[in-house]
């Protein structure tokens, strides 16, 4: 067994592979993490990456197809009623009980948690309190705002006390000043020693809020740690791409010296683009500049990244983020 | 203005919801410790279901009352008022009659009542389950929120099933006093009920297969083609399931009369005439309760796997 005690979740090799008419499609292709008790855990990718699949099979209602996985200890195929009982999870869609009112929606969830009538209206009261949806106890739940629907999913997470806080991207489709209210409140409650793990695919967020984070794309890990550990390994380059008007000759970085530059670790150039990773950014863009006017090429964009999630992104899959 | 007195938030210009970090801390030393149980979360899931009849009641009370009011008025009550021409339900009622060999003085009305309250079981079957299932597996899943609940998810499925056959027991309480009593002079129908516990038990057997079945149809369809639901189930269902006839009648339509017994309808309405208006000929006991029973374990059973494989995905 592998429930090594301080572990709040693990997985081993844990894989999904969805059947469909076209052949079998993999969403999750083998990935290991390990989340630490009380640690603020964030899952970073693209739409597609397969964090909502990795999160579903976390939370019981995705069944892996391969490999292992643990939440508190508990196998969650072996064992999927010991799992729920421990977890709390803020859904991506507004998955609120529509027939219910904003109280009853957590008076009832607190008693499927086997609480009793008057301890589940005491612990409905008590959230909706701290949470900011006292005034609005008697709407329906259907009435709520988005940023209100998303606090009272937070706050029926959280009805039983659970070990572990999943949020599947919390701060999807919701309006900045709201999404940095949820920060907020996802601070403190990681502060209160919850043990959370999110998947966003907003690169700020995950640097806002996480401490260590696992970067996905195409149901692989392809990184994981801490934000500087990302950054001071795979993604420490600052990244510069200059983008012409036409197609670049294939010997242009090499007319530019590029390659003999102190600090290039990787030149790239694929159509009408080059990009450089260098951890000392000083005077490339110019010369890039340089050697594109004496090609005859004009220039008709140039970036440059500093060492972000972006860049690590940039650096791991040879693509842009796309959000 | 009396609303506006209302407890005030903390302060009410800042956008609400930032909690303090003593209020979290608060929060979760207070938490109760779950002891969820299986029976526990399972009543709870019930009272859920009634929380929510309550709040629909007048609109779930119309719906249940207005087809069969109508059928009767028009067929109990307008029907045999005008008169003349109109011999559908007579001749029908005859034919069940001479099966059973009783003598004459069946109306339509007797023929009706153990027909409407098993086409509401139906209708109401359908409607508390599979209209709801449509809903929660539409593209926010709102299933998942009880999908999270500490119970297996089968759990999950046969608590949907007591449910709905508890609102499809209710929907044929309520149509019996309406198909018994509205009807013109001298039309009343001819109930006679020698057991009642048997009628329970009837009554119990088709709800519980009429909320099956719903569980089957609202995981097992394409929701887009939900509206096909009425052509292709519910209408052939009603109309061929000896809602408006004794089943005996068909003798004469012989290759109708073993067709229809792949129509579970047919069981329902068979086995509410053979304890509420025992004057017209019906089925044998011991098909309906094999039916009704057969029935219910069968769609039941394919209803929970269909339930288990859409929430598990």
């Amino acid at each position: 067994m592998s429930d090594a005690p301080g572990f709040a979740i693990r997985t081993e090799d844990l894989r999904k592979t969805y059947k469909s008419s076209r052949g079998d499609v993999p969403a999750v292709r083998g990935i290991d993490l390990s989340v630490g008790s009380g640690q603020f855990f964030g899952l970073l990718g693209p739409n597609g990456a397969g964090k909502s699949t990795t999160i579903g099979m976390l939370t019981t209602l995705v069944l892996p197809t391969g490999g292992r996985a643990w939440v508190s200890g508990i196998d969650v195929v072996a064992d999927p009623v010991g799992v729920k009982r421990r977890i709390g999870v803020v859904t991506q869609n507004n998955t609120l009980d529509m027939q219910l009112t904003v109280a009853e929606n957590l008076e009832f969830r607190s008693r499927f948690f086997g609480l009793g009538l008057r301890e589940a209206s005491r612990r409905a009261a008590q959230l909706l309190e701290v949470f900011g949806l006292a005034d609005r106890r008697k709407a329906m739940s259907t009435d709520l705002s988005g940023g209100q629907a998303k606090r009272l999913l937070i706050a029926r997470a959280l009805v039983h006390r659970p070990d572990v806080l999943f949020l599947d991207e919390p701060t999807a489709g919701l309006d900045p000043q709201t999404r940095v209210n949820l920060w907020d409140i996802l601070r403190v409650l990681h502060a209160e020693g919850q043990t959370i793990l999110l998947t966003t695919h907003y690169m700020e967020e995950a640097e806002a809020l996480c401490e260590e984070i696992a970067v996905m794309d195409h149901g692989e890990v392809l990184a994981s740690g801490t934000v500087n550990d990302l950054k001071d390994g795979t993604g420490a380059e600052t990244v510069i791409t200059v983008r012409y008007e036409d197609a670049v000759p294939d010997d242009l970085a090499a007319r530019a010296g590029l390659g003999q530059r102190p600090g290039v670790t990787k030149v790239e150039s694929d159509g009408d683009f080059v990009r450089v990773f260098t951890r000392e950014p000083e005077g490339v863009l110019g010369e890039l500049v340089t050697a594109g006017s004496a090609a005859g090429l004009t220039v008709r964009d140039a970036t440059q990244l500093k060492p972000s999630l972006e860049t690590v992104f940039l650096t791991l899959t040879g693509r842009e983020y796309r959000e | 203005m009396a609303t506006t007195t209302r407890r005030a938030p903390v302060q009410p210009a800042e956008p609400a919801g930032v909690p303090s970090s003593a209020e979290i801390a608060a929060l979760i030393a207070d938490a109760p410790v779950p002891r969820p149980t299986l029976p526990k979360t399972f009543a709870a899931m019930m009272a859920r279901e009634f929380r929510v009849l309550r709040r629909n009641a007048i609109s779930l009370f119309t719906r249940a009352v207005m087809q069969p009011l109508l059928f009767v008025f028009v067929f109990a009550y307008v029907f045999p008022k005008i008169g003349g021409g109109f011999h559908l339900g007579a001749s029908a009622a005859a034919a069940g009659a001479s099966a059973s060999a009783v003598r004459g003085g069946i109306n339509f009305a007797t023929i009706l009542v153990p027909g409407l309250m098993a086409s509401m079981l139906l209708m109401q079957g359908i409607m508390a389950v599979t209209f709801p299932l449509v809903m929660e597996f539409s593209w926010q899943r709102t299933i998942e929120d009880r999908a999270l609940a500490p119970v297996p998810i089968r759990v999950l499925a046969i608590q949907k099933i007591v449910a709905g056959a508890v609102q499809s027991f209710i929907g044929a309480c309520i149509v019996f006093p309406i198909v018994l009593f509205v009807h013109a002079a001298g039309q009343a129908p001819h109930v006679h009920v020698t057991n009642w516990a048997l009628l329970v038990l009837i009554l119990a057997a088709a709800s519980l297969l009429t909320a099956s079945l719903g569980l089957l149809l609202g995981t097992a369809m394409d929701p887009r083609k939900m509206q096909m639901l009425f052509a292709v189930i519910l209408l052939p269902a009603t109309m061929l399931g000896c809602v408006y006839y004794p089943w005996s009648a068909l003798h004469n339509i012989r290759w109708l009369q073993i067709a229809v017994l792949v129509n579970p309808m047919v069981y329902m309405s068979e086995g509410l005439r053979a304890v509420l208006t025992p004057v017209l000929g019906h089925m044998p006991m011991w098909a309906v309760l094999l039916a009704l029973v057969g029935g219910t374990v069968v769609f039941g059973y394919l209803g929970i796997r269909t339930f288990t494989n859409r929430v598990l995905n």
